[in-house]
């Protein structure tokens, strides 16, 4: 065994997000899909590290993490804000835009 | 023999070896987080992904940590399953929680067409990474964690070489911050809410400084169909509603007649019964047994 199944598993982890962002319509689970993306892009970047030898691919892991945990809060507010307005959760419903 | 333990201590480790110990643990905790992710996408219930979710990053912050990134490791579990998922919990509660998927395909084909486009680009990803890295020989980063440990280590990285992103990330956190709290904040428009000084004066200085009339003052029925009738018996136009046009004068007649005197008037004593009559008639006190 060597690293590179770690690889396999972020990459695998990455499509299984890839396809819930596509497949789910519930604006938090399709959230919850993205931070699913995020953390197998993690797993790439820590396993890299590794096989380099240096830090930085943990330390841009760790700067991956803040910026999720910034976005997760502000992509919350704003859902809540839209189904404040609009009494619904599903990305269908907001297509106000499309005509 | 401390000597050799300092030797080998500080021997670098030119070629990283995965150990038993750390395949058994990929074997287990890799299968775990996998499927933790597709129970997560193809959960039913919003709370049942959010928990699916949570499986798979706890399996991810063990996964860190096996691959000599401890720090990575803690702060996955701490912030991501503990705050970040938590969020995802408290949100989730607040909105749809009982909010199930539509049915209705908006795309026709989407669903289908996401799950290939899903396989494909798993098959993609994987082929490629799986050719790609054939021969590589991992270094490993016990040299890095040597000194003081990997958290000593990204601490020292991360002041010295990435003190400036470090730095952007508080204007980062602190801007995210002041967003959500002017995009969830439920205050209403406070200066849009008259005052009582506002309504008092507003009263005064307008058309009509009293009340208006009840539905059904000195009429027979409480309904907000029935106008309220003044004392001279003629129907107080400020209540008549302007909803309800089906209110007719003629079904007022009998009230209007009432009022006005003009009917047959209320019998005082229609509720105490014709013995409470006969005693007030010849001066008794009410209540007192008659004698005989």
């Amino acid at each position: 065994m060597t690293p590179t199944y770690y690889l396999l598993l972020s990459a695998l982890l990455f499509s299984v997000g890839a396809v819930g962002v596509l497949v789910r319509r519930n604006a938090v689970v399709v959230f919850m899909c993205i931070e699913l993306m995020l953390n197998a892009v993690n797993l790439t970047l820590v396993t890299f590290a590794r096989i380099n030898g240096t830090l930085d691919g943990q330390i841009m892991a760790f700067f991956v993490m803040v910026v999720a945990a910034a976005e997760v809060v502000v992509g919350l507010a704003i859902i809540m804000s839209i189904f404040k307005t609009r009494r619904s959760a599903s990305v269908d419903g907001a297509n106000l835009l499309k005509y | 023999m401390s000597a050799l333990a300092g030797v080998l201590a500080q021997a670098p480790l030119p070629v990283d070896v995965v150990s038993t110990g750390e395949a058994v643990a990929f074997w287990i905790l890799g299968p775990l987080a996998l499927a933790g992710a597709l129970a997560m996408v193809f959960a039913r219930s919003a709370v049942h992904s959010a928990l699916w979710l949570v499986l798979t990053m706890l399996c991810l912050g063990a996964l860190y940590m096996v691959q000599q990134a401890p720090f990575l490791g803690f702060v996955q579990i701490i912030v991501y399953t503990g705050a970040i998922m938590m969020l995802f919990l408290f949100v989730l509660m607040l909105v749809g929680r009982d909010s199930a998927d539509s049915v209705v395909e908006v795309l026709r084909g989407q669903r289908v067409a996401g799950l290939v486009a899903g396989l494909g680009l798993a098959g993609l990803l994987a082929s490629t990474l799986g050719r790609a890295l054939t021969d590589v020989t991992p270094v490993g980063l016990a040299a890095q964690n040597q000194r003081g440990g990997n958290v000593d280590s990204i601490g020292r990285s991360l002041f010295t070489d990435y003190l400036f992103p470090f730095e952007l990330t508080s204007a980062l956190l602190i801007t995210a911050a002041v967003g959500a709290m002017v995009l969830a904040s439920t205050s209403r428009d406070r200066a849009r809410r008259p005052t009582q000084r506002g309504m008092m004066e507003a009263r005064l200085r307008g058309e009509r400084a009293s009340p208006l009339p009840g539905p059904g003052v000195f009429a027979t029925a409480n309904s907000v169909a029935t106008p309220a009738l003044l004392p001279d018996g003629s129907v107080a136009p400020e209540s008549l509603s302007e909803i309800i046009d089906s209110t007719t004068r003629e079904s007022l007649a009998a009230d209007v007649l009432s009022v006005s005197g003009a009917a047959h008037q209320a019998d005082a004593h229609a509720l105490r019964g014709p013995e409470a009559a006969a005693d007030e008639a010849i001066g008794r006190p009410p209540g007192e047994v008659s004698p005989e």
